[in-house]
């Protein structure tokens, strides 16, 4: 596509350069090569320091620590900090071309997709993990002898299990898609590979942190924001560097319109960052401790809690998704999105309208009536912008809505955006003070996040997943067609049970709540509900156990993917045919009875 | 009259209208004349590489 030597700007000015000094290496190879060999020395040498002085620190702080917790936390540090030292210095070869751990892209002409890669495989990972940890804790809400003290009690694992499908497999699968979709829309190469490789990395340090935390007793109290302030400040780091790298590849593109899928990336990017550093605002008690306190107190603190949750939830959980949905919805549907003015108007309505609509957290609670009014009206409002958005994904396969049938993971995609379309709807009915003030502490809550997040973001992220599979490591297919259609079956009789059960749930438990006798006094105790409700924590848990059951589904299928393998199986539709009824009628002599 | 009432006031005024006039302006932009082949133009953007830009 490029013409070398005509030069439309200053990238394209760099890019040539850079051709240009390949070629003159290629030339003067035995020199070009020494030095090469003495740079890659010197750099081996200078990382090894590097990671010498991190592990000297953290067995400092080991060894001074204020608290258990805290020293097994330096533990876990200082043990992948002598990991990665060994392995600098082993790399430490001048003969060798030192094939990098952290492999640098081929050439400007091909897309960085290592990080993509490594991306998605974290995604399937951590998804196993956080759903089996979901499993684990409906179980114990069912048979409360599960609690194993002290290390998995339910108060323990239930952050692990919300960190980590939220922030370990759905931020995972944010990272790899934005990062294939930025290169893709703006036809550039990935900016600062190094710093994109210590983005994913770095990541994947601070979900171990978070969760080995959570089972060790180390807790801020703030809901989806439990990690204490040092996990914190390492978040704080790498998502700066993700910004960077981000908005750097934005920046070098060669497609002049910013395709809107990044804005909502950029959105989700910008956004997230704002609320993590205001909500984690805490004053450690000891800098080798794991202790802190949170700079602001009671309604003040409660309203920034749900400020943070609310959008973390719509920032997060929404658009961030929704950019997926933008890209890959089209790419898989193979036909451009519906409404191309309809996203624009979607996007600056969320970006408008979300972050308002927090205090709806805190209904009848001290916060100031005008302020639960205020998220209220916003919440409602925003049912709009979501359906528009709902709306905008489906009908992109107009005219192609046969689809649905021939290709499981179009149909995948399409049941995500029913859900999406549920729960928003969902959402601002609950809400609404008099609706919430039956549904508020109770299961119908749970059922509300759950056909959100099983449904919207992990039905589309396994979508994406199977999208990008096939391509990131260049194989014909997904090794088996069938089995996504497996998964999706499994995954969506696993969301009715758990949406149906805690419906049920939910209703009941608010019914049973709220009910007077003839003198006045509450009919039921809060255990009468507990023990009411036990059915349906039961059939919650089953629908857990499908949901879990089609993601391992689908990790071996992207398993034997990855392996090359090929299932052979029926294509999933085919005209029937019958050779043996393929025939002409041939006139045969009538049958003589025997006498 | 505090800091905070100063703050108060003007969110719930000026600050509001130009906000709502901000975000007015930002959903009529794509329906500004003669934007309707750079929209059309942009959503297919994303199907200019025929093989997924390999």
């Amino acid at each position: 596509m490029r013409e070398r030597g005509i030069c439309r700007s200053r990238h394209e000015y760099l890019f040539n350069l850079t051709w240009i000094n390949e070629a003159r290496g290629a030339r003067s190879y035995p020199l070009a090569k020494r030095t090469e060999n003495l740079v890659q020395a010197e750099s081996a040498l200078a990382r090894t320091g590097l990671w010498f002085i991190i592990t000297i620190l953290a067995v400092m702080a080991v060894a001074t620590a204020a608290d258990r917790a805290f020293a097994a936390q330096a533990t876990i540090v200082a043990v992948i900090a002598f990991a990665l030292m060994w392995m600098s210095a082993v790399r430490f070869d001048p003969v060798t071309s030192g094939r990098s751990f952290f492999k640098m892209p081929e050439g400007p002409s091909r897309y960085d997709d290592d990080v993509v890669r490594w991306g998605v495989v974290a995604t399937m990972f951590w998804g196993v993990v956080g759903l089996l940890a979901g499993l684990f804790i409906a179980m114990q809400l069912a048979f409360p002898q599960l609690n194993f003290e002290p290390y998995l009690n339910f108060g323990r694992v239930r952050p692990l299990h919300t960190s980590a499908v939220i922030f370990a497999f759905g931020g995972n699968a944010l990272l790899a898609t934005s990062f294939h979709v930025v290169q893709r829309t703006c036809r550039t190469q990935l900016a600062f590979p190094s710093l994109a490789r210590f983005v994913f990395w770095g990541y994947q340090l601070f979900i171990v942190l978070a969760a080995s935390g959570y089972l060790l007793g180390i807790t801020q109290s703030k809901e989806y924001a439990e990690p204490e302030w040092y996990v914190d400040l390492w978040l704080t780091i790498v998502w700066v560097a993700y910004a960077i790298v981000f908005i750097g590849t934005i920046i070098r593109r060669h497609e002049p319109h910013i395709y809107v899928a990044n804005w909502f990336y950029l959105a989700f990017i910008v956004t997230i960052a704002m609320l993590h550093i205001v909500n984690n605002l805490a004053v450690p008690v000891s800098l080798v401790g794991s202790q802190s306190y949170v700079l602001f107190s009671g309604v003040q603190d409660a309203l920034v809690q749900w400020w943070y949750g609310h959008n973390a939830v719509g920032f997060f959980l929404t658009a961030g998704f929704l950019a997926m949905m933008y890209y890959y919805v089209p790419k898989q549907a193979e036909r451009p999105v519906y409404s191309y003015r309809l996203s624009i108007i979607h996007f600056w309505s969320l970006i408008f309208l979300y972050i308002w609509a927090g205090p709806h957290h805190l209904h009848y609670t001290a916060l100031p009536d005008w302020a639960q009014t205020l998220g209220m009206v916003f919440s409602v409002m925003l049912w709009m912008p979501s359906w528009g958005g709902m709306i905008n994904g489906l009908m992109t396969l107009n005219g192609a809505w046969d689809k649905v049938r021939t290709d499981p993971i179009i149909r995948m995609m399409v049941m995500a955006l029913a859900f999406y379309g549920m729960s928003t709807f969902e959402g601002p009915m609950l809400s609404i003070k008099s609706v919430n003030s039956l549904s508020h502490y109770t299961d119908w809550t749970i059922g509300h996040v759950h056909s959100g997040a099983l449904g919207w973001n992990g039905l589309i992220t396994f979508a994406c997943v199977y999208y990008l599979v096939p391509r990131l490591w260049k194989r014909e297919r997904m090794y088996s067609l069938r089995m996504i259609n497996w998964h999706f079956w499994l995954a969506t009789l696993g969301i009715v049970f758990y949406a149906a059960s805690m419906w049920v749930a939910g209703i009941t438990q608010g019914l049973m709540w709220r009910e007077y006798g003839a003198d006045g006094y509450l009919v039921n105790s809060f255990a009468d509900t507990v023990a009411a409700l036990h059915p349906m924590f039961i059939m919650r848990a089953f629908g857990g156990l499908l949901y879990l059951g089609g993601a391992l589904v689908m990790s071996y299928n992207v398993w034997m993917t990855l392996a090359g393998k090929l299932r052979e199986e029926k294509p999933l539709t085919d005209a029937s045919y019958d050779p043996e009824a393929d025939r002409p009628i041939v006139d045969r002599p009538a049958a003589v009875p025997a006498e | 009259m505090s800091f905070y009432d100063t703050l108060r006031h003007f969110a719930d005024s000026y600050g509001l209208v130009v906000m709502l006039l901000i975000f007015l302006a930002l959903c009529a932009w794509p329906f500004r004349p003669g934007s309707k082949n750079r929209n059309r133009a942009a959503a297919r953007s994303i199907f200019k590489d025929g093989i997924d830009g390999e």
